[in-house]
């Protein structure tokens, strides 16, 4: 059995409520922190911690803090990221829907450290009685003198108001989510500024994801050092992963980092191996942003070794050969499934989803779910596949926000490997309405060419 | 229907903008379109955002061009039982395609369409963050998940049921 370290008592009965969390050891990091540490020492632990953000771009949560700028007499805000909409990801809402006064505690140790009087958390509008559950706790903490008006007597003041967003993916990008806030519409800013200097009301902010500031829990309780022994490398502490698709036991699960993926899909103590006795095709592994890999490379890496679900591991081979650890959405697909439609789909919600501000963007992923369409249902032409491919490369690094990006990675992936499928489409427009391209040579033995 | 918010929504709209600076009133715009619609028959009509637009003191385009930017508000009226269905990859590749094909065979409706009777709106939605859980629809504030036509029949004879008590 892995470390656990966030989800270790999520199936005790009545965890969601404060007695039992409390018995349980909760508020433990509140009392740790206020009455004993310095706001820097908190900041400091975070960073021995190497933890890293666990909303899709893994950056370094202690040096996001200590970029927060303190000019004289301006509040400062902290903003949980609670948008989760990143197709593939659910694990946000496993957390505050089961253990939600562990992301009240973070919150609370976490605003000490920035100075974070009013903090705000944005849910995606979808997760409404998600919004109850996280007021009630919250009610129950400032019942029990953990917000509210100098918190154990400290000194310190701070109050947690819930916003629901409204059906919006872009808000999850950061200054997009601030605009949501303030009551616009989530049109990313253009950084810089960044948050840390004008974020919220032109103030400074710190935007982090729902799980980074839960784990911040036990950094707090266990210190940062005994923090980063678990795991490997630059991937410390645990990570939550919630794996959905083809899969036998699609759920929330929190690992240490040092399984391998083969573990990870095959083993009973996670995922159990494919639905249905069916073989492994294609995996999503971070969310449906990062780049698709066939079932071969996703168990080994281009050298030939077992591949490590791990920030390090997922990027093996960088783009070519890799993917990306990303928010943990980790979708599989079987041998029945087609990557083109797949694509399709994900090319829609990326179209679905572009704020429109730019045009690589807003253009581009209308074209490509277009072109997509006609590929998938018999209309596509070879020329097609290169016109994609084409388009996805003037998008990526041309737009405000990296959502432009996030549409063309999984198109570009998909053709560079799967590219005999789509071309399968375009040779058999009847056939390929009838059935599917099947597992093919995707999960081969990989040839590792032998080097002196 | 009279726009007009009652003491105990009234209540709520004022706990709302309570969360905020005295100065960034407008921040609450988002929830207190969320209350609206809930409150006003499931939709925002341009009477009812300019209420709102008054309500927070500002202008009504501010209102509108928040309002066509989010999904989730709907600007034409909606069936009592609005079935959102998630058609995302990961829900796609569980089988939400048979869910959609049979909720339209069910209900004579095509996706975007409301039934005669006015009860059902059948919509396709992108990923809702319950995909190890497909397929799955949104139906008011929960959500109806691992879904089968079985599943689906038991919750559209739920919903008769519950309009004919309201009736
Ligand atoms: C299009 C887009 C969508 C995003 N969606 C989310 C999201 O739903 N949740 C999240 O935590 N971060 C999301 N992010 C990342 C945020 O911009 C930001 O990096 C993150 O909230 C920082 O928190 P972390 O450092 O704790 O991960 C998204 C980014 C982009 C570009
Ligand atoms: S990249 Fe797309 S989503 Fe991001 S700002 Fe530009 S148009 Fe909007
Ligand atoms: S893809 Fe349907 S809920 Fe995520």
């Amino acid at each position: 059995m892995g470390v656990k370290l966030l989800l270790e008592n999520a199936h005790i009965e009545g965890i969601r409520f404060y007695e039992t969390y409390r018995k349980h050891g909760g508020y433990r990091s509140v009392e740790k922190a206020i009455k004993t540490m310095s706001t820097d020492e908190v900041v400091e632990e975070v960073k021995k911690s190497g933890l890293r953000g666990r909303g899709g771009a893994g950056f370094p949560a202690g040096m996001k803090w200590s970029f927060i700028a303190k000019p004289e007499g301006v509040p400062r805000h902290l903003v949980c990221n609670a948008d989760e909409s990143e197709p593939g990801t659910f694990k946000d809402r496993y957390l505050m829907e089961f253990l939600p006064h562990l992301l009240i505690e973070g919150l609370i140790v976490s605003s000490f450290a920035l100075g974070s009087h009013d903090t705000y958390i944005y849910i995606r509008g979808e997760y409404a009685w998600i919004v109850d559950i996280l007021e009630q706790a919250i009610t129950e903490a400032k019942n029990n003198g953990w917000l509210g008006k100098n918190i154990l007597g400290s000194g310190f003041d701070c109050e947690i108001h819930v916003q629901r967003g409204a059906g919006a993916y872009i808000c999850g990008e950061e200054t997009a989510l601030i605009e949501s806030l303030e009551g616009k519409r989530g049109n990313p800013r253009i950084k810089p500024p960044f948050p840390a200097v004008k974020g919220l009301w032109g103030r400074p902010t710190v935007v982090n994801n729902v799980e980074t500031l839960a784990a911040v829990v036990p950094i707090i309780n266990m210190g940062g050092e005994e923090y980063a022994k678990i795991g490997v490398g630059r991937s410390t502490g645990t990570k939550l992963i919630s794996a959905c698709g083809n899969l036998r036991k699609p759920g929330v699960y929190e690992i240490d980092m040092t399984i391998s993926v083969e573990d990870f899909i095959y083993s009973d103590e996670y995922c159990g191996g494919i639905a249905n006795g069916k073989k492994l095709k294609a995996c999503i592994p971070g969310g449906s942003s990062v780049p698709i890999l066939p079932a071969n490379l996703l168990l080994n890496t281009a050298k030939g070794e077992k591949r490590i679900m791990n920030y390090e591991g997922l990027s093996d081979g960088g783009f070519a050969t890799g993917s990306m650890l990303g928010s943990g959405g980790f979708i599989v697909l079987d041998e029945d499934q087609c990557v083109v439609k797949n694509t399709l789909t994900l090319a829609r919600f990326y179209r679905h989803e572009s704020c429109g501000q730019c045009s690589p963007c807003r253009e581009g992923t209308g074209w490509m779910e277009k072109i997509l369409h006609n590929i998938e249902h018999g209309k596509g032409k070879m020329s097609d596949i290169d016109l994609l491919w084409d388009i996805q490369s003037k998008i990526e690094g041309n737009t405000i926000c990296p959502l432009g990006d996030a549409a063309a990675w999984p198109i570009a992936a998909a053709i560079r490997h799967f590219r005999d499928e789509f071309e399968w489409h375009v040779l058999n427009p009847e056939e390929s309405q009838k059935r599917n391209y099947g597992l093919a040579h995707y999960a081969d033995k990989i040839h590792v060419p032998v080097t002196a | 229907m009279s726009i007009k918010f009652n003491d105990t929504q009234m209540a709520e709209f004022k706990r709302l903008v309570d969360r905020y600076p005295q100065e960034y009133q407008k921040s609450a715009l988002i929830p207190a379109l969320h209350l609206a619609q809930e409150s006003f028959g499931g939709w925002l009509s341009s009477e009812t955002m300019d209420y709102v637009a008054e309500l927070l003191s500002i202008k009504p385009i501010e209102v509108y061009e928040v309002a066509t930017f989010y999904s989730m508000f709907n600007l034409k009226p909606v069936g009592k039982y609005l079935f959102e269905v998630c058609h995302t990859g990961p829900c796609m590749v569980s089988g939400s395609d048979n869910i959609v094909q049979y909720i339209q065979e069910k209900l004579s409706i095509k996706p975007g369409e409301t039934t005669a009777d006015g009860l059902f709106t059948l919509k396709t939605v992108e990923c809702l963050g319950a995909c190890g859980y497909a397929p799955m629809m949104q139906l008011g504030k929960h959500y109806r998940e691992h879904l089968t036509k079985e599943k689906v029949d038991a919750i559209v004879e739920e919903c008769r049921k519950n309009a004919a008590i309201n009736n």
